[in-house]
């Protein structure tokens, strides 16, 4: 279980300090929690916090009760959080292969390898020996950088925004890895999202908006409010649309 | 072979041989001839004016790999050679040169090779080189390769060299004139530690109509090391010339890079880039999620990116 503690940051704006999160308290048990709310909200940094790449201001985060706010990225990667990046890294000279076997942390086959490209649609022979480099789209690299989450294997398995870049015909199948996640592992598993069908597949959902939480339970309970608010807003305008016409 | 273990692992390292190579052959062991092997298609001649020796690749050859290693387990010793390849019509080849240092002394230690091509017509040519030093005293190991690569109508030569380790000091020298149709492609790759010095120079004449050519290099320079690197493409003709400089910077190293190009024909296509910079946070952070330590990431950065 991961708990986050009255988690705040700040951070050094032109105008002053800027608060990006404040307070935040949340308990994420094993199952899918999705993280949703509007851009600039402090989704991402949240995310980051809890990989160790960015240090809270105050509060604290614990992993299975233990206290790892002030271990490293590398400590907390070997107690069990795996993060996928919003933006993926570009590597000269490192393969898919290569990154796939260092995910995994042990020597494995092509085959193996293989297994997690194919997971997220990827026709594992035309990629496994390729560079992380420019070569690739934002797409492709997107969904290489899931494929190392899941050869990671972890008890937190954290993504940002993973829909980000994914081609419309890909989006069902990236749904299905999801899925498939969720059924066949223990464990946390943590999307920020904005898109409705990866949050009808999370088992609760928490809003972040402000840098603040503003909701968090049951997806059936916070789902139906949410998307309510959205569509009760479209209907306004348009019924605006309407009037004007 | 009548060698030592030592010089068995040099040449494991240097020309990926265990045992008695395929095919043609001549392993150099402190200035003197150790093995030679010809076939019926590749001659090896002794040089009777200068050290060295001619490699006379017969027209035609196609899929042989001919291995030309030098080894050093001597201290306070200079070995300079003059080669000479001379590669027949339409022929196919590999050859692998190398040169591995073992000093244990405190003397210097080097190896000055002059290797001159002459790729014929058609004819296809990947070329190997790499250059290794190693020691258990504090004496210096140098090898300063000059090539001279000359590609007539239609030939190809693809020319891989690499150092990785053990070099203290190093001045390598190319020169390559591209005839009508010719294409050259050179890859470097290089490493440089403690107060390791090396420079490379490589100049291309792309002479011949539709010539081209490709000059890449990845370095890695770490600690104190130095390392300057310049490449330049005259383009005399119709021709399209490329040169990258890649370089990663650690500790307190210091790279120079001064790519040039110079256009004397109004249908040359010539680009440089050039490129040196430390290994970006965002990729030492990547690893780190994946579970590894920032020294464990920056060496897959690194072995990486000289791959």
């Amino acid at each position: 279980m991961l708990e986050l503690k009255n988690v705040s940051f700040n951070a050094e704006a032109q105008d002053g300090v800027k608060e990006i999160l404040k307070d935040v308290s949340l308990k994420i048990d094993d199952g899918f929690v999705a993280i949703t709310g509007p851009n600039g909200g402090g989704k991402s940094t949240l995310a980051k916090i809890i990989a160790g790449i960015v240090n809270p201001t105050s509060g604290k985060i614990l992993l299975d009760g233990e206290d790892i706010t002030n271990l490293s990225i590398t400590e907390r990667a070997q107690k069990g959080i795996a993060f996928a990046f919003q933006q993926p890294v570009r590597f000269k000279g490192i393969t898919v292969n290569d990154l796939i076997r260092l995910a995994a942390g042990k020597e494995m086959d092509i085959g193996e390898a293989c297994d997690y490209l194919s997971q997220v649609g990827l026709c594992a022979r035309d990629y496994i020996n390729r560079e992380v480099n420019a070569s690739l789209s934002g797409g492709e690299l997107k969904r290489i950088e899931i494929a190392t989450v899941l050869a990671r294997g972890s008890k937190v398995s954290l993504f940002d925004e993973p829909e980000a870049g994914i081609d419309l015909w890909s989006f069902g199948n990236l749904i299905n890895v999801f899925e498939k996640l969720h059924e066949t592992k223990g464990g946390s598993i943590i999307i920020i999202s904005h898109q409705e069908r990866i949050l009808n597949i999370a088992d609760k959902v928490a809003v972040i908006s402000a840098g603040k939480l503003k909701a968090y339970g049951a997806k059936d309970d916070i789902l139906p409010e949410l998307l309510g608010v959205t569509k009760s807003a479209c209907s306004v305008l348009t019924e605006t649309i309407k009037e004007a016409d | 072979m009548n060698i030592s273990n030592t010089e068995k692992e040099l040449l494991k390292i240097i020309a990926d041989m265990e045992g008695t190579p395929e095919g043609a052959f001549n392993i150099r062991a402190n200035g003197a001839l150790a093995e030679r092997r010809v076939t019926e298609n590749i001659d090896i001649k002794t040089k009777t004016d200068r050290q060295g020796i001619d490699i006379i690749i017969r027209p035609g050859t196609k899929g042989e790999t001919v291995h030309i290693p030098v080894i050093i387990n001597a201290t306070d010793f200079n070995d300079l050679v003059y080669n000479d390849f001379i590669i027949g019509e339409d022929a196919d080849v590999t050859i692998m040169a190398g040169c591995g240092i073992h000093n244990c002394g405190e003397g210097e230690s080097g190896h000055d090779g002059i290797h001159t091509f002459f790729v014929g017509k058609n004819a296809k040519v990947k070329y190997i080189e790499r250059h290794y030093g190693e020691g258990d005293g504090n004496g210096k190991n140098v090898m300063n390769p000059t090539t001279v690569i000359n590609i007539a109508e239609g030939g190809y030569m693809e020319m891989e060299t690499t150092q990785i380790k053990g070099i203290d000091s190093t001045s390598r020298n190319t020169i390559a004139n591209v005839e009508k149709d010719g294409t050259l492609v050179i890859k470097e790759k290089l490493m440089t530690h403690g107060v390791q010095r090396a420079d490379t120079d490589f100049t291309v004449n792309l002479n011949g109509e539709n010539s081209g050519a490709n000059v890449i290099s990845r370095s890695v320079a770490k600690d104190e090391s130095f390392q300057i690197f310049k490449s330049n493409i005259n383009g005399n003709a119709l021709c399209s010339g490329h040169t990258e400089c890649d370089a990663i910077i650690m500790d307190n190293a210091k790279v120079k890079a001064v790519p040039e190009i110079n256009a004397n024909h109004i249908d040359a296509s010539l680009i440089h880039e050039a490129a040196i910079g430390k290994i970006a946070g965002e990729q030492l952070i990547k690893l780190m999620t994946l579970g590894l330590t920032e020294k464990e990431a920056e060496e897959e950065i690194v072995n990486g990116f000289l791959k």
